[in-house]
């Protein structure tokens, strides 16, 4: 291939060695930064295939089974991990379901009724709690907020929420504030930064005519975000909230400090339980047994697979709002 | 028909009031909580401040001691960790700007590196083991880092390459324009055009790795004593801030307490210290 045309005349061309070694370092240099995209890239893959060949003694004793029965004993060498998959989803069910509110009212006041020069004094603020080491949130939970919740709100659950028919079987077991609903509380402090960062953004970018056209109609405030920035961004703020569930799945101090560490399967949201990464961070150096170390592995899989798949989505969700933004006026 | 159309106007005005203060609740329920966690903290942490800390090793139970060891371990990981990483995390990031495109090897590795990010840092703990610290049977400072580094990088990565699009097309074709190469366009020129931007990422890839537990748990295990061996169990400062607080005994509390305090101090720094960098020579 010929860079420079033959009519250049040949004083003002760079010396041809100089080309050459500058197109091999080229190539060179661009085969090296993709050498380490693709590291990037098998990263993912290489540490499904570790998991799965380290599970495989105990995918293969126990089957499916492992997956929907409750059984764990290291003395029998009986694995099932009914108890920490339920607990996983559980806590995360209760993180979002506070989480998700509160993240909406946060981005929502900072989108809309924040003040100019307090936006990002209180913006930086809300990241900061993404900030804190998630073993500080494990301490805090603990010492402080687990003994609080047990003295002064769980009672109270207790003999309000608790005397309601169905739902009051949620609010059974004992008030220590150590259990499920406390370390779904803690997770959902955790995620609302993640969330609420999320929906800001995706605010932001609505077009000020589409709202100016419906403050225009004489809506209010609220009208405006929930018929007209809601509807708009919808991927979006369901991208985020699956970035959130995505994180408190695979949260392990801040769970582990609180949530008791017992394997059981209740309805009642003040017992102890387990997660996946509480089960791992607890057990995983002290398991001797080969078998009880593949079933702890089997754990973690099905918790890298069940974030994988979550967060999978919730990158797609966002970035295909950010390809409609063009296109829609 | 005005009465119902003042009601109704009445009932629009009443849920605009009534949930914008609801939101205005939700924010104070945030900051609630961050203040709470850090009065918390500080009250306790600085309580158990010593200059022991920084001199002495972790105690046996009821006995006098710092967190030398733990300080120390967790300095040494963090940094090989960062040192590794941040050159990979570059290449990689440049590869994407640069090179990728919208290529599949590009779009692929975005995408996983996006997952990456977010990834179970307990997952990528357990990852290390299997590969590597099954195989050599002993729990060592190297097996940490690596764990560390496979969380740093992604984050490096994604800034850099963000931080890559930003410069504008006419700079890379005026250098290119001068006969430079192109590696040498990207290293001498739109590299260090957003050399502020890629400090950044670093910084903020530190903090991140700094504050993490669980990757550690199953790779650098913990030491009591000191240890400047890599290639051995190690102390690291979350690590030990999760034994003692789980432990029975006060004084191991007020240590992970006092712990916990150095351990998000330095977090926030590197935090604030991420943020100035990138405003004051952020891309330009």
């Amino acid at each position: 291939m010929r860079l420079i045309p033959a009519h250049v005349p040949r004083a003002s061309r760079p010396p041809a060695r100089r080309v050459a070694t500058g197109q091999w370092q080229d190539a060179a240099f661009e085969r090296l930064t993709q050498g380490f995209a693709l590291v990037v890239l098998a990263t993912l893959a290489a540490i499904l295939v570790a998991l799965a060949i380290s599970a495989w003694p105990a995918l293969s004793a126990f089957g499916p089974a492992f997956f929907v029965t409750n059984a764990w004993n290291p003395v029998t060498g009986a694995f099932g991990g009914l108890a920490p998959i339920y607990g996983t989803l559980v806590t995360s069910a209760i993180a979002l379901a506070i989480g998700v509110p509160v993240s909406f009212g946060i981005a929502l006041f900072l989108t809309e009724m924040c003040p100019a020069p307090l936006r990002r004094a209180l913006g930086t603020a809300v990241e900061l709690l993404a900030a804190i080491p998630s073993i500080i949130y494990g301490m805090w939970g603990l010492f402080v907020f687990a003994p609080w919740f047990g003295d002064r709100v769980q009672p109270l659950l207790q003999s309000t929420a608790g005397e309601l028919p169905v739902v009051g079987a949620l609010f059974q077991g004992p008030p220590s504030g150590i259990g499920i609903l406390t370390a779904g509380i803690i997770l959902s402090v955790m995620i609302i930064p993640f969330i609420a960062s999320v929906m800001r953004d995706v605010f932001e970018i609505v077009p000020s005519v589409l709202k100016e056209s419906a403050y225009g109609l004489g809506a209010t405030t609220w009208e405006v975000v929930w018929n007209v920035v809601l509807p708009y961004t919808r991927i979006g703020v369901i991208g985020g909230i699956m970035l959130g569930l995505g994180r408190a799945l695979g949260e392990t101090m801040a769970v582990t400090f609180v949530i008791g560490n017992a394997y059981r399967i209740s309805a009642g949201l003040f017992h102890p339980g387990n997660s996946i990464a509480s089960a791992l961070a607890n057990e995983f150096n002290e398991a001797a047994d080969p078998i009880h170390r593949a079933s702890l592995v089997t754990l973690g899989l099905v918790l890298f697979v069940l974030t994988v798949v979550v967060l999978a989505l919730s990158r797609l969700l966002i970035s295909r709002l950010a390809k409609g933004e063009g296109t829609r006026t | 028909m005005s009465a119902t159309r003042t009601s109704i106007y009445r009932r629009r005005l009443l849920v605009n009031r009534f949930n914008l203060l609801v939101s205005l609740l939700t924010m104070a329920f945030g900051m609630a909580f961050l203040f709470w966690i850090l009065i918390v903290l500080f009250g306790n942490g600085f309580a158990a401040l010593s200059p022991t800390l920084f001199t002495q090793s972790t105690p046996p139970p009821g006995g006098a001691g710092g967190l030398a060891n733990a300080i120390f371990g967790s300095a040494a990981i963090v940094a090989v960790a960062t040192f590794v990483g941040t050159p990979v995390g570059i290449l990689a990031g440049i590869y994407l700007a640069e090179f990728g495109g919208d290529g599949w090897i590009a779009r692929s590795t975005r995408f996983v590196n996006d997952i990456l990010l977010s990834a179970p840092s307990i997952v990528i703990g357990l990852f290390v083991y299997t590969v590597y610290v099954a195989d050599v049977r002993h729990f060592s400072g190297w097996a940490g880092s690596a764990a560390l580094g496979l969380i740093a990088v992604p984050v490096v990565v994604r800034t850099t390459e963000d931080m890559l699009r930003l410069v504008p097309a006419s700079l890379r074709e005026a250098a290119v324009a001068l006969g430079a190469p192109m590696w040498k366009v990207i290293l001498k020129v739109t590299l260090r055009a957003v050399r502020g931007g890629v400090v950044t990422g670093v910084l903020l890839a530190v903090a991140r790795i700094s504050g993490e537990t669980a990757p550690l748990l199953f790779t650098a295990l913990s030491n009591q004593f000191w240890s400047a061996d890599m290639n051995a169990p190690m102390a690291t400062l979350p690590v030990v801030i999760f034994q003692f607080a789980m432990s029975p005994f006060d004084d191991w509390k007020a240590l992970a307490w006092a712990g916990a305090l150095l351990i998000t101090l330095a977090v926030l720094v590197l935090n604030v210290l991420a943020r100035t960098v990138f405003r004051q020579a952020g891309p330009r």
